[in-house]
Order: structure tokens, then C-alpha cells, then sequence
């Protein structure tokens, strides 16, 4: 048997790199991602750049199934419809214990139903009403809302369909589309300060560098996962919550390039069904599931449970409970010993039945609207949630009989479902916006010229799929705006196409440089592979950042401790090596998760307060302050700037605008 | 709950352009091995059973096989994707089975004119917050003065 210490991976990385092309492309507008927002800016952009305009989309992976949406989606979560966008906002505000960015979420209700509007043209299923059957949404056609701003849809191609028509607007207008290209770090003009000019990537396929120069760029690919200790300890580690190609590079990668970043203490801890992290929503909402504790108890109706959200009031006494503190109740009932937490899904279902026996319906038509009933259950699985179908089966777990545990997953961070953390950007460029929160460019982040949508823009969560496409296409709709304004810009370079190709293979160097130093690739003192980068990452942010195992508690203490680890293992990063191509993407993805959960944790040392009960506790501050900053309180916004001249990071208080009454 | 290729099937997709499954796999995956003429997920601890390689394959050649750490064996979830719609079989541990078909869209595949019909304002409406498909009013306009 030969010895292991060749390089595993089918495709390998070259380290001669002389034999790796470096291609220039030059582009008037650059879109990085390719999940729902990138999707939506490459829908509108092409309506308001001038003819002849070059843009260019790039995906690290294959657009028709790349992003959050990737697996399918059996409701979208925003569409306003008979609601108003003031509404939206009172909704998210509370949800996101009141420090949010109000002109932003306002702005996204007043344009996203035409995007789904758009969903549905193209072909995507939406359940109707009865009366309402084969009605567009467009036309007035009622949706089935399973709440106020939920609609269920049959989501298995959702993305396939949005795909398709970005793909076909680029098409249609002579734009690039790259797949697996994975753009790694932004370039700044060489010339104009604070304003970003270009970005490099490789190449997941073959052995090659694509450097981009342009004079405007959206970054749009997605959030964080994979940055605490998941739940899981072997092949589960693959079952993330969100999905698990998300490694923080819209937050790196901007930051790195000084790009104001906002509340990325923020994080988003969701209860799901446990191990195979399946929906929950559509059973509270759809089917009136209950939760009860291990004795059986309806512990949110409990006194305790209203005692302990009275402690966070305003938030905690509104008409519906914030998410964190639904986490919060769940874990002072497991803390206390009352675990484990179970959905009461057999109770919901037979619920249903016993109403339409006691309306009067007959067996036969029953058994009818049992089939029915069944068949909506398991699609809110198997439209995005495949595993916990999977894992249902292998337990034999039929949901009409027994109930299943509920259980909150390891943190995540991301901007665009129940949590904000991310990038500080303008508002809309109108009179009710505060000038602290516009400079000039909708979705402008404070570098010129770069601008995000969907998980990248903070403070402003609860966009989900359809607000995500909606917010790619304002902000595709501001850069072509920028473009106009700037016509005369000549983006260049401060590095050299070689200085560039040394850093991005420098893992592949690092590798071939020693890998037969020890007769096992994977243990070799003179390097790390990037699996034991993300492996020691996630120990140490659980353990020292508040990760699951110690009940999502930290102080600031065990931040400093955090921090040491995170310095060591920046230091680390160095010497990481990669043998394939493959690898050199985790590489890449590991330096991206290491840099935003060192963002995240700064911000919590920073925020001397608990604001997300049951998302992080601080131990030394376990209140929640309803005291605005002019007064020395936490009412405000956390955010923080790396830059990129000196090395050094500052962290900030920012001031909260109440723009939406109460 | 990985993603496996069933030898026997999988072909390597010699007869089309390209491999399906490769193509495909959002978390890169998927790869073919030319000498066997195979694909393998080439890293499964990182699947999130999206089961895109599953739907996507020619010759029906992936399955996948629950995580091992939390999932017993006997499981079985597998799709058979169509062009409008999607047949789900499951099959329980104890042998039980169920069967599903949901409606996957509305339009043929491939027959999206994302543009057709639709407004092209002119540049002197980039100045204003409307998307282009907006310009004929509704909500877009709308502050929050509009609904105290």
C-alpha cells in the first residue's frame, strides 16, 4: 500500500505557477454571488446600464441551484400584500429588539412584491385561496398566508426558476455569467482613495486567476455557517441549518477593504427540528403546532415564561414574541431540567381531523383531507428540507403519532432571515431618510463604488428569499446610478497580476512545498490544512463566544481568551495548505469565516449588554438596556471598520433613528 | 446524509456535454473520476443533502444515505424530477412507504423572456427609487408619511 501522503483530491491544484494563467477582465459593473440578491440585480441591471455596458455575474457555483435557495422553499416569508411597509417595519423592529435600520426595511416593503410578482410569472407555484384559484398574485389572486407576511408556495424549483431568468436577462443584454469562479478578496483604486476598483478569484475546474477591473460592484454571496461547533460530530456537520457553502466572504471580503460593518454582534440561533434541522415555521403557523417541555407542559403560557419576558419589554411584551426569546424560554426550560422540548405535531394534525369530524364530514371525505393534510406536512420538508424527511424515515417517526423534538442549532451569522448582522449601507436617496443614513447611493456601502444586498446589508433582517432579489435589484438599479456619476473613472490596480497569483495559490505552494516531509498528508508540522482551520475555529468560538455547549454564554473574559485563539490562528492561516482545487476553495472559505467571527466577537466585547437573549448571553451584562446612546445606553447600533492602511480595527457606537411610529 | 453513486448506473454522463452531477453540486462536490468513468462526493461531511446531484442525475445513479452520526440505517428518500413536477418516494426504517407528487412550475423549462412586455424607462428615471418594472406607479413611491 502506498503511503498517504499524496495529494487526495481529483482535481489538484498546480503549484508551478508559471503553468497558471492569469486572465483581466474589464467590466463597467462586477456581481459577486449568485443566490437571490445577485439574481435579482442581474434581472434589473441591465434595464438601466446604457447600451454597449459590460457586466459581469460570478458564482462559485452553478447558478440554477447556488445560494440559500439552492435545495427549494416551501413558503416565502415576505410579501406584503394587503399590509403596509410601516407595518413590515413595526414587525421587524420588535423581532430585532428595536435596533434596526427602519429606511431600509421600509424601502425593501415598498418594492418587494413586485419581485415576487415576478416569481410567479415565471412559473413558480403559489398557493392560492379557494376562489382564488389560477388568479395571479399580480391580479389580485389571495395567497394561502400561513401569517402576515408568509405565503406557501410549491418552492422545489425555486431557485431553478429565478436562475433562469437572471440567467436569461445577462443573456438577453450581452452580459458575462461565470460559474465556479470564486471571487476571494476585493481590490481598492490605486489611485482615488476609499473606492474600490476590481477583485480576484480561481477557478474551481482548472488551474486559473480571474482578475476583474471595474468601476462598481455588488457583493452578494450569502452568510456565515460553519463558524461554531455544530451539534453534530461526523457527516452531520454537512446538515447546517443554512446552507453550508456560506462561509462569510460577503462580510470578509468587504470588511478587509474598509467597508463600514453594522450590529454584527448579531447572529441568528434558530430552533428547529432537532439533528435534521428541518422548518418549524410552516407547523406553528400552518398546522397550530404547540411546544410543550418534557413533563408536557405549555411552558410559554407558563408565569415564568411571562415573568422572563417581562424583563425585556417592550420587545418581549409585543402581540408576537421576538425569535430570540422564544429561544430564551426554550433554554430556561431545558436549563432548568425540564427538557426536552417537543413540537406537538401528532396533537396539531389530529386536531384538524377531529375539527372536520365534528363539522360533519364523513369517513371517505376525511380520509380524503387527511391525504391532503399529510402531503402539505411532508412537502414543507421535501420542498427545502430533504434531510429531515430522510431522518423521519430512519427513525420511523410518523408525524400524526409522536411529536418531535425542537432544539436551537449552533450560531449563525447573516442579514437576510431572523438576524442583521452585516454591512453598514445608504439608504435611499429621499428627504424622510435621515443624513446620517444616506450618501448618495441606495445600498452604497461606505467604500465607493461597493455596494451589497440580501445577507451583506445589516440592521435590516427579514428579507428572506423575496426581499433579498428585491434588495439585489435596488441596489443593482444605484450602481448603474454610480456608473452614470462616474463615468470618467478608470479603475487601476494597486497589485501586480503576479503579487496577486502568489497570495491566492500560496496554500498550493504551501503544500507541494512540504507534503512529503511527513509519510501522512494530513499530519505534517509544517503546515494546516484548512478542514483543522475550521475545525479549530469552531471549537473556540463555541466554547470561548457563546457557542451551543455552554448554553450560547460568554463574557468578557472568555472573549479575551477567544481573542487570542482567533490572533493564533490568523497567525496559522499562513501556512495553510492546499493539494486540489477544492481545497483551495475551503482555504479561501476558512480565511473568510475566520475574519467575520472575529468581527462578530469584537462586536459582543463591544456591547456591554445581552440585546438578543437566547441568540448570546453576556454573563457580566445580562440585561438588555432600553436606554438610548445620547444617554450612555445600548439603543443604537454596534459597528465596527477594519483598515486596510494601518491593520487596525475600531468599534463604534452609531446612532438609532426612529422613523415608524409605534 | 451524504450523497452516494450507485456504480452500476452511473455512467460518468460520457454521451453529454458535461458531468451532470459536477455541474451541478452548489458545495463542489461532486467529480468524476475519468479512469472509472464514476462520480463520488468527493468530501461528504459537508453534503447538506440538497439532493441536487440526485435530481439532476441522467441515469438516476445517486442516492443518498442518512448521516451517519445521528441517522439509523433503512432510511430512504428518493425524487424522480419531471419538468412540472416532482415524485417523492419515501421508505421507513420499518419498511413503510409513502408516496408524494408536488407541482414544480407553471412554464415549460427554458421558456423565461425576462424582459418581454416589460417597461424600458429611459435614463432619466434612474434619478428616481422605481425598479423598472415599477414605473407605472403603485407602491414604490409610497414614504411612511403615507400611512401614519
Amino acid at each position: 500500500m502506498a503511503l498517504p501522503n499524496k495529494p487526495q483530491w481529483e482535481l489538484l491544484a498546480e503549484p508551478d505557477l508559471t503553468k497558471v494563467p492569469v486572465e483581466e477582465k474589464v467590466v463597467d459593473a462586477l456581481i459577486v454571488g449568485g443566490g437571490m440578491a445577485a439574481c435579482g440585480a442581474a434581472f434589473e441591471i441591465g434595464k438601466w446600464m446604457p447600451d454597449g455596458a459590460k457586466v459581469a455575474l460570478c458564482d462559485k457555483a452553478a447558478l440554477e441551484r447556488s445560494g440559500a435557495v439552492a435545495q427549494g422553499l416551501s413558503a416565502i416569508n415576505t410579501y406584503i400584500g394587503e399590509n403596509t411597509p410601516s407595518d413590515y417595519v413595526r414587525m421587524v423592529r420588535n423581532d430585532l429588539m428595536g435596533v434596526v435600520r427602519e429606511d431600509l426595511i421600509f424601502d425593501l416593503g415598498r418594492h418587494v412584491d413586485d419581485s415576487v410578482h415576478h416569481f410567479e410569472e415565471w412559473g413558480l407555484p403559489i398557493w392560492k385561496k379557494e376562489g382564488s384559484k389560477g388568479k395571479p398574485l399580480a391580479e389580485g389572486g389571495e395567497p394561502v398566508r400561513t401569517g402576515k407576511w408568509q405565503i406557501m408556495i410549491n418552492g422545489e424549483s425555486y431557485k431553478c426558476i429565478v436562475a433562469e431568468a437572471a440567467k436569461a436577462a445577462l443573456e438577453e443584454k450581452g452580459y458575462d455569467l461565470y460559474e465556479r469562479l470564486f471571487i476571494v478578496k476585493l481590490l481598492l483604486d490605486a489611485n482615488k482613495d476609499n473606492t474600490i476598483a476590481g477583485a480576484v478569484g480561481f477557478s474551481n475546474r482548472e488551474n486559473k486567476i480571474t482578475i476583474f477591473k471595474c468601476k462598481a460592484m455588488l457583493v452578494a454571496c450569502g452568510g456565515a455557517v460553519n463558524i461554531f461547533r455544530p451539534r453534530s460530530t461526523d457527516e452531520g456537520k454537512g446538515r447546517a441549518w443554512y446552507p453550508v457553502w456560506n462561509a462569510g466572504s460577503t462580510y470578509t471580503m468587504c470588511m478587509q477593504v474598509g467597508a463600514e460593518m453594522t450590529m454584527m454582534e448579531n447572529r441568528f440561533t434558530p430552533s428547529r427540528f432537532k439533528d435534521g434541522y428541518g422548518p418549524v415555521g410552516a407547523w406553528f403557523l400552518l398546522f397550530k403546532a404547540t411546544v410543550t417541555n418534557g413533563k408536557g407542559e405549555h411552558y410559554v403560557k407558563s408565569e415564568a415564561a411571562k415573568a422572563e419576558l417581562a424583563k425585556y419589554a417592550p420587545y418581549g411584551q409585543a402581540a408576537v414574541t421576538p425569535t430570540c426569546l422564544r429561544n430564551h424560554l426554550m433554554l430556561f426550560e431545558m436549563k432548568e431540567g425540564r427538557g426536552p422540548i417537543f413540537m406537538d405535531t401528532a396533537a396539531a394534525l389530529n386536531a384538524f381531523l377531529e375539527e372536520k369530524r365534528a363539522e360533519g364530514m364523513d369517513e371517505k371525505a376525511l380520509k380524503k383531507y387527511w391525504k391532503e393534510l399529510e402531503a402539505e406536512a411532508w412537502e414543507d420538508f421535501l420542498d427545502m428540507s430533504v434531510g429531515q424527511a430522510g431522518l423521519w424515515a430512519s427513525m420511523n417517526i410518523e408525524p400524526e403519532k409522536v411529536g418531535s423534538e425542537i432544539m436551537p442549532t449552533e450560531p449563525y451569522m447573516l442579514g437576510s432571515h431572523s438576524g442583521c448582522c452585516g454591512i453598514w449601507v445608504s439608504g435611499p436617496n429621499e428627504d424622510w431618510v435621515p443624513d446620517d443614513y444616506k450618501w448618495g447611493y441606495n445600498r452604497m456601502t461606505t467604500v465607493n463604488g461597493l455596494f451589497t444586498a440580501g445577507d451583506g446589508v445589516g440592521a435590516s433582517g427579514h428579507k428572506f428569499s423575496s426581499g433579498s432579489h428585491c434588495e439585489g435589484r435596488i441596489a443593482a438599479k444605484a450602481m448603474a446610478r454610480y456608473i452614470r456619476d462616474n463615468a470618467d473613472f478608470a479603475p487601476s490596480l494597486q497589485q501586480s497580476e503576479e503579487e496577486l497569483k502568489e497570495e491566492i495559490y500560496k496554500p498550493v505552494k504551501t503544500y507541494y512545498a512540504n507534503y512529503q516531509k511527513t509519510t501522512h498528508e494530513m499530519v505534517n508540522p509544517n503546515y494546516i490544512r484548512p478542514r483543522h482551520m475550521m475545525e479549530r475555529l469552531m471549537k473556540y468560538t463555541d466554547e470561548y463566544g457563546g457557542g451551543w455547549s455552554p448554553y450560547y454564554m460568554t463574557n468578557g473574559k472568555l472573549l479575551e481568551i477567544a481573542m487570542h485563539h482567533l490572533q493564533l490562528l490568523r497567525e496559522d492561516s499562513e501556512k495553510m495548505a492546499a493539494s486540489g482545487l477544492h481545497e483551495l476553495m475551503r482555504a479561501w472559505e476558512n480565511l473568510h469565516r475566520i475574519w467575520c467571527v472575529e468581527d462578530h466577537l469584537r462586536h459582543i466585547q463591544y456591547r456591554e449588554e445581552s440585546r438578543y437573549p437566547g441568540f448570546y448571553y453576556r454573563g457580566d451584562f445580562p440585561e438588555a438596556s432600553s436606554t438610548s446612546m445620547e444617554d450612555g445606553g445600548w439603543l443604537c447600533f454596534v459597528n465596527s471598520k477594519y483598515d486596510p492602511k494601518t491593520g487596525e480595527w475600531s468599534v463604534f457606537k452609531k446612532k438609532l433613528h426612529k422613523i415608524i411610529s409605534d | 446524509m451524504p450523497s452516494f453513486v450507485n456504480p452500476e448506473k452511473c455512467d460518468g454522463c460520457k454521451g453529454g456535454e458535461k458531468t451532470a452531477c459536477m455541474y451541478i453540486c452548489p458545495n463542489d462536490l461532486m467529480v468524476l473520476n475519468p479512469d472509472a468513468m464514476r462520480a463520488y462526493n468527493q468530501e461528504p461531511d459537508q453534503c447538506w443533502e440538497c439532493y441536487s446531484c440526485v435530481k439532476i442525475c441522467p441515469q438516476g445513479a445517486i442516492e443518498v444515505r442518512h448521516y451517519a452520526d445521528l441517522a439509523p440505517l433503512g432510511g430512504y428518500v428518493q425524487p424522480m424530477r419531471g419538468t412540472d413536477s416532482i415524485m417523492w418516494t419515501i421508505k421507513f426504517r420499518n419498511g413503510n412507504m409513502k408516496r408524494f407528487k408536488f407541482p414544480i412550475r407553471t412554464t415549460p423549462e427554458g421558456s423565461i423572456k425576462p424582459y418581454e412586455g416589460k417597461p424600458s424607462p429611459g435614463p432619466e428615471a434612474l434619478d428616481n427609487e422605481a425598479l423598472f418594472t415599477e414605473v407605472e406607479g403603485g407602491r414604490v413611491t409610497c414614504t411612511p408619511s403615507d400611512f401614519d
